[in-house]
């Protein structure tokens, strides 16, 4: 008899037998495996409350489930079949009607939206917690701001079920911004009731505690060890979540969330080694799923403001001098999207991420660099961030030995998870992996980020130029008067400029790996790459 | 006995006030900046800086030691950040895991290294003899982790007879109300006894990895102290006498013999509670050991600083216990006490 059958039978004996004990003796019930999904990942959340401070990313994956927003994004189908979110198309969520204005957004909310206490959504709530986002600061603040949403006063209350957003200035991020995770409609009269002088936002209630109107609520959370969500069977936004409960569960060990997938103890997992993917794939007993990260890659950045990577020619040495293939194959066993080798007359698009046209060719590097004034080489230190080490150790490895044959001689330099931030934001890293992906997906948005000359901390290269300045601000003053022409101008211009000046060396677009068992269906690949639970289904 | 006691507490005092000092000061100079950590992927520089001015952290260090001492003597531990919790709360949620494993793993590996070591101290340079040595030489050199992987892989991947290694409990079991923490013992407390063998099940496999490690030392120990004893004067007397080796070897030999065994087995304790760490990680065990190297390795000062408090106390009870124990098996400790 196998366990799964015999807890079916001991459940169903234990039912059939035992009058129904006091709950406090009888805690052990085996519950149905049909309704509950058992998720396994190597972390879990900090603060269930994406307004928190320092709330990590599986933090992010309970606020998207547990809140609603004003709007969201459709889904499309990919060519490989995957549900992908649809970047220009929004599905109304609390809001049943969006009306985009010259300078304002007005949204009338659904009448019949009700929090997980039974309280009504109302235009009151949503201000509460959009003024919420802009004003806590840290993250969601920044993130509010990428959409130029940065005052309370920019939130109107019209009625008790019409909000107006006001734009102070012309952004085409806006919108989008407001369908991330962060503008999270909260249940403000509950919340308030938590709050008290010190903690205005009631930010201890809320990171321990949902306070949302979503398909699912936090019941029991163990920090570190499980996480318990349970459906919302009063959520009427969208057809009723198939499954009833989630159970998710760290496993730190990817050895033994593999072990619990192919045993099939475990429903669904991510997080694991490349490795162990193309295993599990080849293996075909799961459903593996790969998708590549939208708006990222990783890539080798380079210190502009020092010698010797100031110098235009050895930037183009090591961009020739990179083993992209074996990159490809020995560290990511292929999953991911080569960024690398386009054909020499390849048209530049209108998109990013874009692959370069650099290839692996030694003998040119090593002219490069006896042009630039290095015949012999120099010594310099390549770093990596050790809490990704499965492929950074692998990839760094392969460059360092690729770098020695044109007579660069680095030293790999491992840092640990918690100081990696710490050492990219002195920008003082000679030579790096690493990788960015932005949430909204547009170029210009990444550009932002990476390349401009406000020298955001993801501008690891410490780049400055003007015209690439003028490029960034003319693209995005492009898009928000929907210049179509000017825009596609702006954005090759950039994309070219990134690569000539090559001030970073993009290597591949990672992808977002999830495996699940075969009777797991309807996963959706979002921009923040964490599971939504509403769409999954288990036969 | 009880003028023993206090005189060993006072002692503790100096100690755990070092202790407090050493971690604050450790904690501070670890190379990373907690602020940058739980700013997010998306910090700019103002948003570090706005939580490092809520975490408290731009503060001058005398002025966040006196808060933390301020705090430590409320019984505030201050809150971890990787986890969002009051650390008090956690490592009292917590103790009792790693307790439960590590004692389970002792009482295992007493088990089998104190008759394993007596049998071969009688038998010197036999089969039983040669088999004790090699099988506790493997075990303290194959790291916690690789045992631990090779059991889940052995019983559970391949054979499926261990269950899934999720923690303390089966996903589809919850925990017996709350009296001592031990799931073991909750769950005779409340009478069900399907939540008793469910963690024992899930006890097994976690507390053979670590009893295969702490086999070595209590084996040897026992093997060393037995020879010495038996090759003692009074030893041949008794045997002379005509005693049965029985009684020879229990009631004169090994009582004698237990000293040294007692000691190490303190010693054996404590660093399997160190040892933990790994075997938590493999059997996804939510103990303090795990808890305290998520911390560390994210640079959240409070859980480290309260694990290495926690750690020191129980240290300094764990030997006056050994201290006590000592006076019940050696009526001579207790006159110089």
């Amino acid at each position: 008899m196998k366990r799964r059958d015999f807890l079916k039978t001991a459940a169903a004996a234990g039912a059939a037998s035992v009058l129904p004990a006091p709950a406090v003796w009888s805690p052990a019930k085996a519950q149905s495996r049909q309704e509950t999904l058992l998720v396994v990942s190597e972390s879990g959340p900090n603060n269930v409350d994406i307004h928190g401070v320092g709330t990590n990313v599986p933090g992010y994956e309970v606020s998207w489930n547990c809140y609603d927003r004003l709007i969201s994004h459709e889904m499309k189908t990919l060519p490989n079949g995957v549900q992908y979110y649809d970047r220009d198309k929004f599905k109304m969520e609390l809001a049943e009607d969006m009306n985009v204005g010259d300078m304002s957004a007005t949204f009338k909310l659904r009448k019949d939206a009700k929090f997980q206490d039974g309280t009504p959504v109302t235009a009151q709530d949503v201000k509460w917690s959009l003024d919420r986002a802009v004003t806590v600061g840290g993250f969601p603040t920044f993130q509010m701001r990428a959409g130029s949403l940065e005052k309370p006063e920019q939130f109107v209350v019209v009625d008790d079920h019409t909000i107006r957003v006001d734009f102070i200035r012309k952004d085409r991020l806006t919108i989008p911004d407001l369908a991330v995770i962060v503008p999270c409609v909260i249940n403000s009269g509950l919340v308030k009731k938590h709050a008290n002088d010190k903690d205005p936002w009631g930010m201890e209630y809320t990171k321990q505690n949902t306070a949302g109107s979503g398909a699912y609520k936090l019941t029991r959370w163990t920090p570190g060890s499980e996480v318990v969500l349970e459906r919302n069977d009063a959520w009427n936004l969208a057809a009723q979540p198939q499954i009833r409960r989630i159970i998710w569960r760290m496993v730190p060990s990817a050895g033994n969330r593999r072990a619990l997938l192919e045993r099939g103890d475990a429903d669904i997992s991510y997080e694991l080694p490349n490795k162990d993917f193309v295993e599990l794939r080849d293996a075909g007993k799961l459903t593996v799923v790969s998708t590549p990260f939208s708006n990222g890659t990783q890539y080798i950045g380079m210190n502009v403001t020092k010698p010797p990577f100031d110098n235009l020619k050895v930037r183009q040495a090591v961009a020739y001098a990179i083993p992209y293939q074996k990159i490809m194959d020995a560290a990511l066993y292929g999953l991911a999207k080569p960024m690398f080798g386009a054909p020499a007359d390849a048209p530049t698009q209108v998109a990013w991420p874009h692959a370069h046209k650099y290839n692996t060719d030694i003998a040119k590097a090593k002219q490069l660099l006896a042009e630039a004034g290095y015949p012999n080489g120099f010594e310099t230190t390549i770093s990596f961030d050790l809490g990704f080490a499965t492929v950074n150790e692998p990839l760094c490895v392969l460059l360092q030995e690729s770098l020695a044959l044109i007579g660069i001689k680095a030293e790999i330099n491992k840092i640990p998870g918690a100081n990696w931030r710490t050492e990219l934001n002195k920008k003082v890293l000679p030579l790096y992996t690493n990788v960015f992906s932005g949430w909204l997906d547009y170029p210009e948005y990444f550009f932002i980020w990476c390349y401009h000359g406000r020298n955001s901390i993801f501008n690891t290269m410490s780049y400055v130029s003007p015209t690439m300045d003028a490029f960034i601000d003319g693209a995005g003053a492009a898009a928000s008067s929907g210049n179509t022409v000017d825009y596609e101008r702006n954005v090759k211009g950039f994309v070219d400029l990134a690569f000539t000046d090559i001030p970073r060396i993009p290597l591949f677009q990672p992808f977002s790996n999830v495996a699940m068992q075969k009777n797991v269906s309807g996963y959706q690949y979002w921009f923040h790459r964490r599971l939504d639970y509403r769409t999954l289904v288990k036969a | 006995m009880l003028s023993m006691v206090l005189k060993r507490l006072m002692l503790a005092v100096p100690s755990l006030i070092g202790v407090v000092i050493v971690t604050f000061l450790l904690t501070r100079a670890l190379p990373g900046d907690p602020a940058a950590y739980f700013a997010g992927p998306a910090a700019t520089k103002e948003a570090i800086e706005q939580i490092r001015t809520k975490l408290g952290l731009d503060q001058p260090l005398p002025v966040q030691f006196v808060g933390y001492v301020k705090d430590l003597a409320r019984g505030d531990m201050g809150s971890a950040l990787t986890t969002g919790q009051p650390v008090a709360t956690e490592i009292r949620a917590r103790l009792p895991a790693s307790a439960e494993l590590t004692l389970v793993g002792l009482i295992f590996s007493i088990l089998v290294a104190v008759p394993l070591g007596i049998l071969a101290a009688t038998r010197p340079n036999s089969l039983i003899d040669h088999a004790c040595r090699i099988v506790s030489t493997a075990g303290v050199s194959l790291p916690v982790f690789f045992t631990g992987l090779v059991l889940v892989y052995i019983f559970y991947y391949l054979l499926g007879y261990a269950p899934a290694p999720l923690g303390r409990l089966d996903v589809f079991y919850s925990a017996p109300p709350p009296v001592t923490g031990f799931y073991l013992i909750d769950s005779i407390v409340a009478g069900d006894w399907e939540v008793f063998t469910a963690s024992l099940k899930q006890l097994v496999l976690p507390a053979l990895t670590l009893g295969i490690f702490s086999l070595a030392p209590i084996a040897r120990m026992t093997r060393a102290s037995m020879l010495a004893v038996l090759a003692s004067d009074f030893v041949r007397t008794a045997r002379a006498s005509g005693l049965s080796p029985f009684t020879v070897i229990f009631t004169y030999a090994f009582r004698n013999a237990m000293l040294p065994v007692i000691t190490t087995l303190g010693m054996v304790f404590s660093f399997l509670l160190g040892a933990n760490v790994l075997v938590e990680k493999v059997f996804a065990w939510p103990g303090i050991g795990s808890y305290a190297v998520e911390a560390l390795i994210a640079s959240d000062f409070a859980p480290v600083q309260g694990f290495v408090l926690t750690m020191a106390v129980m240290y300094v009870a764990l030997n006056l216990l050994i201290d006590i124990f000592y006076g019940l098996i050696d009526p001579r400790m207790r006159i110089e006490a």
